[in-house]
């Protein structure tokens, strides 16, 4: 991977311009993702198909990479009604598997092939990284207040019924009492596999996006 | 949501799965892509540059013609792309609006091109990004104060027959080249003014003594004589101002106006004056109003566009001169107090308050240097020294800033003459070629008419005299010529000899004129009473006399600016008797009917064989290709156009 340092697509938030250097370096990035052939083997994507999503992605960032504000933009384009940007920050994230700030279209297609191309297994696991936000394995109670807080962030403010305020606390409720088999306050990997290949609703609503591409 | 972001949309969708395990209830059904084909590449020919894309860029926005199914009456079977035979570089603007989301205006492409081709795509001009908005919007500003400013214009030189008195009179204080009389009233306001302004300059002229008393000015020397001068100024200003109310369209708004304020104010002396005299209170008062009588000066800005300019320019300028002034009087006042206090300890000083100080600073800062007040002290000679620097800087500002707007108004007023001089050339350019294409037509008549004739007279070399038409000129000539069928009436042709010269041998008929000059005189003289002075000022062919029809003629040929329309409209009388078998009921009936003829016909010569087709009385067609307002065809119609194209003539020079 030719990743240069310190990624900066078209978009530059005042965080990230802290110096000069800073500058300079988000000036030359450039990111050539891995060949073709090598993609499409590891992933579950046929050529044409990466084509297409490279077409999409190099579009939105003609650097080759994404960084969290791009990345937060783009996600807010399809919910402007709500605050989506603490969901994106979640969602990059958890796309950005080896944590370097910024999303390359390597990572952006392997969280895609897991997504559409997956076994149901490799999507649970997905999401239960996507919802433990410190990545230690277990899923508190705060972890998923925040995540189901953010959810409800996007839909924005004009809802009906109006959202009431305790309706996160609430939903948090309700999915530990769903997930957490041994009641320790936690859930596991595998108490959240068992549970969520338990309920029919779960499985069914997994196989919709298959024919996203 | 963006275009461009649409292709995340597959992504966004993906992510949704992270929402999954968390909801409670059952997700809707996806919605199923039915027609769902391979991205395809579609190929855009446009006048023969080939952009290629994808389908789906295309459908990004349904609603132009790109992106709906209006692309397929372009769709070229035999080529399998969309042919579109429209400019290429707006093209490809419009093809990155598709691409990127937004859309560009270049900077170097006429406006009403861009416009057209936004339209013909369906494209809205109001979604230009905001980086080309505003640069767009000022061209469409300009472009549209250009046809509005022809259009006013169009509509000043329009005769509008059906104007009352009072709008004439108005017409003739506003534009004083629309009749004879308002260039009359405008010098001899002028002058008036002139007269005025010069008597109470005059006025105060010492003017020698009269033994026994001090010297004298002139106006108490000879104090009756002015006061006559005065009073004749005075009443021609009542007069002209009282008709101006009279024609104004707006009562209300001419009294509000500048120029009125400035007329009433330059008489009201004369007037108060006569109210209230040798009453000795109110008599110094008295003088101090016969100041305001400078401001008649102020009259002469009717007649000098340069002095309009001027106040336009001090009127937009207005927040430049306010700040001017503003930090002007900061400046005043700073250096006044320091210098006030640097020369309070000196004995004798001139600076004896601040206001005092007032005076020094502002000589000072203007670097006017009177020298009456000085800086005696070293502190006051070093604060007078800043002051003096400071003031160069403070008044040099704001100059440039007004100096820049008087430049751009006055270049935008020479640009308006220009446009308005070089009109007419253009309207004339657009008359002839014009006359051209009805020329093509009655030549093509003509053509086939002289094959005829030809042929009848046994003459078969010159049988193939007119040139080759294309297919529109022959199908166009077609439909006049139907029309002619139709209403049984028919253009006339030209003299087919005549006209064989003119198109082969251009100078043939200068030599024609010459040596027929003298034959056709008593004719023209009997035949062209009326309309032989139009003839000779019509140059610029906008006259409607057949005489000038040839003048119309002349700007084919290389020696067109010989005052020979006369000679021209004799030499087809000329031809005439060439011909010699005419009869001469025949030569009078053309000329009556050129007298009465239009535009586009021409008198005719011709042998008998034709003269069926050309005794018709010819009405003004609806075809005739000049649409322009004619007066009618009759003899006094000429006439009274010429003072209104005599009037046309606009200065350029804006001074």
């Amino acid at each position: 991977m030719k990743l240069l340092p310190c990624s900066a697509a078209k978009t530059s938030s005042p965080a990230v311009q802290s110096n000069v250097e800073d500058e300079l370096e988000m000036a030359t990035v450039r990111h050539r993702p891995e060949a073709l052939e090598l993609l499409e083997a590891q992933s579950k994507f046929t050529k044409k198909e990466l084509q297409i999503l490279y077409r999409g992605f190099k579009n939105e960032c003609p650097s080759g990479v994404v960084n969290e504000d791009t990345f937060k933009e783009i996600y807010s384009q399809f919910f402007p009604q709500g605050d989506s940007t603490t969901y994106a920050h979640f969602l990059f994230n958890a796309f950005d598997t080896d944590h370097n700030g910024a999303v390359s279209f390597e990572d952006f297609i392997r969280g895609l092939s897991i997504l559409l191309r997956g076994t149901v297994q490799e999507k649970l696991n997905w999401a239960f990284n996507l919802y433990d936000i410190n990545k230690d394995g277990y899923i508190t109670k705060e972890e998923m207040l925040d995540i189901m807080k953010a959810i409800y962030d996007m839909m924005g403010k004009c809802t009906y019924p109006v959202l009431k305020e305790d309706a996160p606390r609430q939903h948090v409720e309700t999915f530990f009492q769903k997930m957490d088999k041994n009641k320790d306050g936690v859930v596991t990997i595998d108490e959240f596999i068992e549970s969520c290949q338990k309920d029919e609703n779960i499985m069914r609503s997994m196989q919709l996006f298959e024919n996203v591409i | 949501m963006a275009a461009g972001v649409a292709a995340w949309l597959p992504f966004a969708r993906a992510a949704a799965i992270g929402w999954m395990p968390v909801a409670n209830c059952p997700m809707p059904l996806a919605p199923t892509d039915k027609n769902k084909r391979q991205d395809e590449l579609i190929v855009l020919n446009v006048s023969g540059r080939r952009f290629e894309t994808w389908r789906t860029t295309l459908e990004r926005y349904p609603d132009t013609l790109l992106g709906s199914t209006e692309k397929e009456f372009f769709f070229n079977e035999d080529t399998k792309e969309y042919f579109f035979d429209r400019d290429p570089e707006v093209f490809r603007c419009v093809l990155n609006f598709y691409r990127t989301g937004k859309l560009h205006y270049p900077r170097y492409e006429c406006i009403s091109a861009y416009d057209d081709e936004l339209a013909f795509y369906g494209i809205l001009p109001e979604i230009i990004g905001d980086c080309c908005y505003e640069e767009y919007k000022d061209r469409k500003r300009e472009n549209a104060e250009r046809l509005q400013d022809d259009l006013d214009s169009e509509n000043n030189q329009e005769s509008m027959p059906s104007l009352s008195f009072r709008q004439t009179m108005w017409r003739a204080f506003e534009n004083p080249h629309t009749s004879t009389m308002a260039l009359v009233f405008y010098y001899v306001t002028g002058f008036f003014i002139a007269v005025s302004v010069i008597t109470n300059v005059v006025e105060t002229v010492p003017c020698g003594t009269v033994p026994g008393s001090k010297e004298l000015p002139c106006g108490e020397r000879y104090s009756v004589a002015f006061f006559c001068l005065d009073t004749a100024c005075v009443m021609i200003f009542t007069v002209e101002y009282l008709l101006r109310l009279f024609a104004a369209p707006s009562r209300y708004r001419f009294i509000r106006s500048v120029m009125s304020i400035i007329d009433v104010v330059a008489i009201m002396p004369y007037y108060i004056g006569l109210v209230m005299t040798n009453n000795e209170d109110v008599s110094g008062a008295f003088v101090t109003l016969r100041v305001f009588r400078v401001f008649r000066i102020f009259k002469f800005s009717r007649h000098s566009q340069g002095l309009r300019i001027l106040g336009y320019t001090l009127k937009s300028c207005a927040s430049e001169l306010g700040f001017l002034l503003f930090s002007l009087t900061m400046a005043i006042i700073i250096f006044a107090t320091v210098m006030f206090y640097a020369e309070k300890g000196s004995s004798a000083s001139k600076f004896t308050s601040i206001p005092a100080s007032f005076w020094y600073t502002i000589v000072t800062m203007t670097t006017l240097g009177y020298g009456d007040m000085v800086p005696k002290t070293i502190a006051g000679k070093i604060f007078g020294s800043i002051c003096s620097l400071s003031g160069v800087l403070v008044i040099a500002l704001p100059v440039p800033v007004i100096v820049s707007n008087f430049s751009r108004i006055y270049h935008q007023n020479q640009r308006a003459d220009k446009r308005r001089a070089q009109k007419k050339a253009r309207l004339a350019r657009i008359r002839v070629a014009k006359t051209g294409s009805s020329n093509a037509y009655l030549h093509s008549k003509r053509n086939g008419l002289l094959n005829e004739a030809l042929e009848l007279m046994g003459t078969p070399e010159e049988a193939h005299v007119g040139k080759t038409t294309s297919l529109i000129e022959s199908q166009h000539h077609h439909l006049l010529h139907c029309l002619e069928k139709t209403t049984g009436l028919s253009y006339l042709v030209d003299d087919p000899l005549l006209s064989v010269r003119t198109s082969t041998i251009k100078n043939h008929e200068f030599i024609d004129e010459q040596m027929y000059e003298q034959n056709c005189l008593e004719s023209s003289m009997q035949n062209y009473p009326s309309t032989r002075s139009p003839s000779l000022s019509s140059h610029q062919g906008l006259t409607t006399t057949c005489c000038s029809r040839r003048s119309k003629k002349t700007t084919h040929l290389p020696n067109s600016n010989l005052p020979a329309t006369r000679l021209r409209s004799m030499q087809e009388l000329s031809t005439i008797h060439i011909q010699g078998s005419e009869q001469p009921s025949l030569t009078t009936s053309r000329s009556s009917l050129n007298l009465k003829a239009d535009d586009g016909l021409r008198p005719n010569c011709k042998t008998s064989q034709i003269t069926t087709a050309i005794i018709s009385i010819p009405t003004p067609p609806a075809l005739t290709p000049e649409g322009e307002s004619r007066p009618p065809p009759a003899s006094p119609g000429p006439n009274t156009n010429i003072p209104a194209i005599a009037s046309n003539v606009v200065k350029v020079s804006a001074l």
